[in-house]
C-alpha cells in the first residue's frame, strides 16, 4: 500500500524538470559508505485490508475492558466516554492539523483550547491553565520546574503521591539537579529556605482524602510552591485545589473523555496562579482582536517557549496533547456542572458500596481503615494481590492494581460511575470464591 | 490564471462563533447517568467543594453544532496542502485511525497483567524491532510521548553512561541551525549547550567542531538532514571526532522521512536516535499533538533505556521488564502514547521495506521539484546545497525590493487557499521560508502551490497591499499578538 500519488510518468517529468536522471541521483550527497545497500529487513507492504486483518488478530490477543469488568485505576480510569466526544474531536479538521502557528487558519483549535483552559480554571479555581502537557506524571515534572526557575532548590514529595509520578520526577530530576525527598503523608515536614516545592496528592494514591490544607499553608508560609496532584472528576464534590491552598495543580486528564488506550495518549493538566504565568510550560491560547477589531484567538506568551528562548526555556515541550484537550473540552461541555456533581456523587457512592461488600469477604480489609475515600480504595488481602488479581481474571474481572505495600498483599480498587451494583456484587462473590 | 487551492472561508454568521459559555443556559445539560442503585455516600463536609464550578450548561445539539462549526474554522491535512517545513504534514491513513479504535487496543487499561495484553506487547515488540532496523539501532523505547521527550530520554541516557564511567561531562554540542527543543532539552538534562556554527554550505563547520570537542563534551546532537534540508555530508567525520573525545552521537531523527531505507543513523556512527512518529510514520498531529518520540540506542546503551522494556520469555510470551538497575527510569506515567504507536505500526505494515524507501524517494522528488519551480522568486538560502525532503528558501531579496516579508507572503498564501510553509525557522536564515511538501502530494498540487507563491511574489511588486493586508478570506484577519500578550485574556 502506498499513499504517494505519483505515476511513472509524473516521476519522469518531474525528474526531467529538475534535471536529474533518476531518483537515486537525489541521494547523491549521501556518502557512499553510509548508504544502505540492501533492502530494509522488513516484511513487504500489504494492502489496507490485510493490515486491518493483522491488527485485528493482535487486538484479539488482548482482554479489553469491554470483555472484563474493570476495577483498575491508579491514574487511569474506566469512566464512560460519551459518543459525541470522539465524533467531534475525531473531525479531521481538528486531528489532521498541527500546532496553530497560523492563527487565521486555526481558529477552531485555538478557540477550543481557550475553552479548555477556561474550564480547567473553573474546575481548579486557579487563574490560568495551559493548553496541555503529555500526561499527569510529566505535568508534575513541569510544575516542579516552575517552582525551580533558577534550577535550584529542594523538592519535597508526600508519600501519598502516585509512585509512578515520583519515579518520573526522579528520572527528570537527574537532569534538573534535584532528588525528590519523600516525606510521610499526613505530616508537615520542616520547610526551610532551601525547599522550593512541596507536592501532595489529593485524593492520595490509596484513594484516601488525606487533608492537605495545613501542609499547603506551611509550604506557602515557607516560601515554597504548594503543588497538588488532583483528580479532575472529583471536583464536583471535593474541594478544589484553590480551596485547599494549592498554587500549582496538575492532573491526569485521561478521565475527561479520553480512552484508556493502554496508557496513552493521555492529557497532562496544569493550572497555576496568574503571578506564575510566565513560568508556565507549553502552549497557551489567548483572546485578542484582529485588524478589524473582531475577537479571535492566538498562541500567546510564546516568549516563554523553546522555539524562542531555546536553551533558556523552562520547558522543552513542543508537540503536546492538544487533541486530548479538545476531547476534554467537549466532555466537560457534555458534563456541565450538574453532571460533574452527579458523577462525583455516583463514584463516591459506588466505591463506598464496593468497599463494604469486598470487606465482607473473610480476611479482606481496608489497607487504610477508617478514613474517607473518593472513588478508589486499597484492600489488604490474605494472599498476594497479584495472584488474586490473576485468579479473578478467569472470572472476567480486572480486580484492581496490585501495590507493593503490605508485602504485596495490597490491591488498589477503583470504582467509576460505570460499575453497577450487580458487577460489584459479582466481584465480591468471585473474590470470596478465589480466597476460599 | 489564478492559483486555486481549497480556501477556508468564513462559515456561519460573520461574527464568528461565541464561546460555550455564551451558549450556556441555566438548567440545560447533555449528560445522563444510570440511576444510583446503591446508597449515597457523601464525602465529609470539610472536604466538600463550597460552590460548583460554573461549567457551561448546554444541550447535546448545541455542543455538536458548536464544535462542528469550530472544526470548520480549522485547516488540516484533510482540508488541503500543508507544506509546513520540519513538520512532515503528510497524509494520515484512515485505516490507522480505525485500527487504533479497536476495543482490543483502545479499551485496555495500562496496568492490566501482561497475560491479558499479549497482543499489545507483541505490537510494541514488533514496532521496536522495525524501528531498530530502520535506524540501525540495537533496542528502542516507545515511551517518550513526543520528540522533545525523546531528546530528554537520549540526553539522560548520555548522562548516565558518562556517570557510570566516572566522568561527568558538562557540555553538549548543537549546531546553530538546531530546532529549539534541542538546546532546551540539553539544559533541562543538566548540560550546557555549546553551539557549533554552520559553514557557508549550511553544514556543520567540521573544523570548528574539532576545536570545540574535548573531555568535557558528553556528546553532540545533530539533525540530519539538518533543519536546512541538507544532508550532513561529513557525517562520518563528525561522528568520529565526537567519539574520539569519548562523546556520544545523538541523532535527531525528526527528518527521517528523507532517508528511510537509504541510510541509517547507526551506520553513520550515531549512538542514540529519536524518531517522530507524527512526522515520518504519518500519525496525525492532533492540532498540536499527540505524537510519539521513540528512542533507539546502540548495544552499549541498552541498559540505560527507560523502564519498563518489553521482553520475550523462553516460552515465547512477552512481559514488561521492570527490574533494570541501570535504567534512567521512567519518562511517562505509563507506556507512552500507545494509541499513536498503534498507528505507526499500521503505517509500517502498509508500506513494508519497499514502500518506506519509496516514501523518501518521492518526498525528495517533491521537494526538489517544488524548489525548482519557485527558485526565481524564492531562492534557496544555500543555493549550492541539494535539498532532500524539504528546502529552505529565503524572501530576503523580495523584502529588500518590495518591503514585503516572508510573513506577508505566508498570509497571502492563505487567501490563495494554502496552508503556508514554516516561516522564520531556522533562525540562521533571514526571512526563511521552509517548505516540506511530503511524498503524498500530487504534481498538480505542487504546481498550483508554486503558482500561488509566484503570484504572491508578483503581487508584492504590483499590489503589495494585497500581501500586507492578507488574509481577508478567513474567519478572522491578522490578529494582534502583542495585545494578546499584554492584556492576557487566557480564559473566559
Ligand atoms: C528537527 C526537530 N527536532 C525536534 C522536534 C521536536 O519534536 P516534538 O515536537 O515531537 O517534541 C521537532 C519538531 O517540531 C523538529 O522539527
Amino acid at each position: 500500500m502506498r499513499f504517494a500519488p505519483h505515476t511513472d510518468d509524473d516521476v519522469r517529468q518531474m525528474l526531467s524538470r529538475i534535471g536529474r536522471g533518476s531518483l537515486d541521483e537525489l541521494f547523491d550527497q549521501i556518502p557512499a559508505d553510509v548508504r544502505l545497500n540492501r533492502p530494509l529487513d522488513l516484511p513487504a507492504g500489504v494492502s489496507e485490508m490485510q493490515m486491518v486483518a493483522e491488527m485485528r488478530l493482535l487486538a484479539a490477543r488482548n482482554r479489553d475492558v469491554d470483555e472484563i469488568v474493570c476495577f483498575a485505576g491508579a491514574g487511569a480510569y474506566d469512566h464512560y466516554v460519551p459518543s459525541l466526544v470522539w465524533q467531534l474531536a475525531g473531525r479531521s479538521e481538528f486531528y489532521t492539523a498541527y500546532t496553530p502557528y497560523q492563527p487565521e487558519l486555526s481558529q477552531g483549535v485555538l478557540q477550543v483550547l481557550f475553552e479548555y483552559q477556561s474550564m480547567i480554571c473553573e474546575l481548579t479555581g486557579l487563574d490560568v491553565s495551559n493548553a496541555s502537557l503529555y500526561d499527569g506524571a510529566t505535568a508534575l515534572v513541569e510544575a516542579v520546574n516552575m517552582a525551580r526557575p533558577a534550577g535550584e532548590g529542594r523538592v519535597l514529595v508526600s508519600s501519598g503521591v502516585d509512585p509512578r509520578y515520583v519515579e518520573t520526577l526522579r528520572a527528570f530530576g537527574r537532569g534538573g539537579g534535584y532528588e525528590p525527598e519523600v516525606f510521610t503523608s499526613g505530616e508537615v515536614p520542616p520547610i526551610d529556605d532551601g525547599v522550593v516545592a512541596v507536592v501532595a496528592q489529593f485524593p492520595d494514591r490509596f484513594g484516601v482524602l488525606e487533608p492537605v490544607r495545613d501542609l499547603f499553608g506551611a509550604a506557602r508560609q515557607g516560601g515554597a510552591r504548594a503543588i497538588q496532584v488532583f483528580d479532575p472528576l472529583s471536583l464536583g464534590v471535593l474541594a478544589s485545589p484553590a480551596e485547599l491552598g494549592a498554587e500549582i495543580a496538575v492532573a491526569e486528564g485521561q478521565c475527561l473523555g479520553n480512552h484508556l488506550s493502554f496508557g496513552g495518549p493521555y492529557l497532562g493538566i496544569l493550572a497555576a496562579r496568574m503571578e506564575d504565568v510566565r513560568k508556565m510550560p507549553g502552549r497557551i491560547a489567548g483572546e485578542t482582536v484582529d485588524v478589524d477589531g473582531r475577537a479571535g484567538y492566538v498562541l500567546t506568551l510564546q516568549a516563554r517557549e523553546q522555539h524562542i528562548r531555546r536553551e533558556k526555556a523552562n520547558s522543552n515541550i513542543c508537540t503536546n496533547q492538544s487533541l486530548m484537550a479538545i476531547a476534554a473540552a467537549i466532555y466537560l461541555g457534555w458534563l456541565g456542572p450538574a453532571g460533574l456533581e452527579e458523577l462525583g456523587r455516583q463514584c463516591a457512592a459506588r466505591a463506598a458500596y464496593a468497599a463494604e461488600r469486598l470487606c465482607e469477604v473473610p480476611g479482606v480489609e481496608l489497607l487504610v481503615g477508617g478514613r474517607p475515600f473518593f472513588k478508589e480504595f486499597a484492600l489488604r488481602l490474605p494472599r498476594p494481590a497479584a495472584e488474586v488479581r490473576d485468579a479473578l481474571l478467569d472470572h472476567g474481572i480486572l480486580a484492581g492494581v496490585p501495590l507493593e505495600d503490605a508485602d504485596g498483599h495490597a490491591l488498589l480498587v477503583a470504582v467509576t460511575e460505570r460499575r453497577s451494583r450487580e458487577e460489584i456484587d459479582g466481584y465480591a462473590i468471585a473474590l470470596a470464591e478465589v480466597l476460599s | 490564471m489564478t492559483a486555486q487551492g481549497a480556501p477556508v472561508r468564513r462559515q456561519g454568521p460573520p461574527v464568528g462563533e461565541g464561546t460555550l459559555k455564551d451558549l450556556s443556559h441555566p438548567g440545560r445539560r447533555a449528560s445522563s447517568f444510570a440511576l444510583l442503585e446503591v446508597p449515597d455516600a457523601p464525602v465529609p463536609e470539610e472536604l466538600r467543594r463550597a460552590r460548583l464550578p460554573s461549567l457551561p450548561e448546554v444541550s447535546e445539539i448545541d455542543l455538536i453544532r458548536h464544535f462542528t462549526r469550530l472544526s470548520q474554522m480549522n485547516y488540516g491535512v484533510d482540508t488541503g496542502f500543508y507544506p509546513l517545513g520540519s513538520c512532515t504534514m503528510k497524509h494520515n491513513p484512515k485505516a490507522a485511525e480505525e485500527v487504533a479504535a479497536l476495543p482490543g487496543f483502545r479499551r485496555l487499561h495500562p496496568l492490566q497483567p501482561d497475560s491479558a495484553v499479549q497482543g499489545a506487547l507483541e505490537l510494541m515488540w514488533r514496532l521496536e524491532r522495525a524501528l531498530c532496523e530502520i535506524t540501525g539501532m540495537a533496542r528502542a523505547t516507545l515511551q517518550p510521548p513526543a520528540g522533545a521527550c525523546g531528546e530528554m530520554t537520549g540526553l539522560l541516557i548520555m548522562r548516565a553512561f558518562h556517570a557510570d564511567r566516572g566522568r561527568a561531562r558538562p557540555k553538549v554540542i548543537i549546531p546553530d541551525s538546531a530546532h529549539g527543543t534541542n538546546p532546551a532539552s540539553v539544559r533541562l538534562a543538566g548540560f550546557e549547550a555549546v553551539p557549533v556554527p554552520s559553514d557557508p554550505r549550511g553544514l556543520v563547520d567540521v573544523s570548528a567542531l574539532a576545536g570545540l570537542v574535548d573531555e568535557d563534551v558528553a556528546g553532540l546532537m545533530l539533525t540530519n538532514p539538518n533543519t536546512l534540508g541538507l544532508f550532513e555530508m561529513e557525517i562520518e567525520e563528525i561522528a568520529r571526532i565526537v567519539h574520539a573525545a569519548g562523546g556520544l552521537g545523538y541523532y535527531d531523527g525528526a527528518n527521517l522521512n528523507a532517508i528511510l531505507g537509504r541510510c541509517r543513523p547507526g551506520d553513520m556512527g550515531f549512538d542514540i536516535v529519536h524518531i517522530n512518529t507524527h512526522k515520518t510514520f504519518a500519525t496525525p498531529h492532533g492540532g498540536g499533538g499527540p505524537g510519539a518520540g521513540p528512542v533507539g540506542v546502540v548495544d552499549a546503551l541498552v541498559p540505560y533505556l527507560p523502564t519498563p522494556t518489553v521482553e520475550r520469555a523462553d516460552d515465547g510470551s512477552l512481559f514488561l521488564e521492570r527490574d533494570r538497575p541501570r535504567s534512567i527510569g521512567r519518562l511517562h506515567g505509563f507506556h507512552g502514547n500507545f494509541g499513536v504507536i498503534v498507528r505507526a505500526y499500521a503505517y509500517v505494515l502498509l508500506h513494508g521495506a519497499d514502500g518506506l524507501r519509496e516514501v523518501s524517494e518521492l518526498a525528495a522528488l517533491n521537494a526538489n521539484y517544488l524548489a525548482e519551480l519557485v527558485k526565481e522568486d524564492f531562492p534557496l538560502a544555500y543555493p549550492d546545497g541539494r535539498p532532500m525532503h524539504e528546502f529552505v528558501a529565503t524572501a530576503r531579496r523580495l523584502k529588500e525590493e518590495t518591503g514585503v516579508r516572508a510573513m506577508d507572503v505566508a498570509k497571502r498564501l492563505i487567501d490563495l487557499g494554502f496552508h503556508p510553509p514554516t516561516v522564520y525557522f531556522p533562525l540562521v536564515v533571514e526571512e526563511a521560508v521552509m517548505v516540506e511538501p511530503t511524498e503524498t502530494e500530487t504534481r498538480e498540487t505542487l504546481d498550483a502551490f508554486a503558482m500561488a507563491l509566484r503570484q504572491a511574489a508578483a503581487e508584492a511588486r504590483t499590489q503589495p497591499d494585497l500581501l500586507h493586508e492578507a488574509p481577508v478570506t478567513t474567519p478572522v484577519r491578522r490578529l494582534d499578538e502583542a495585545r494578546a500578550a499584554r492584556h492576557m485574556r487566557l480564559h473566559w
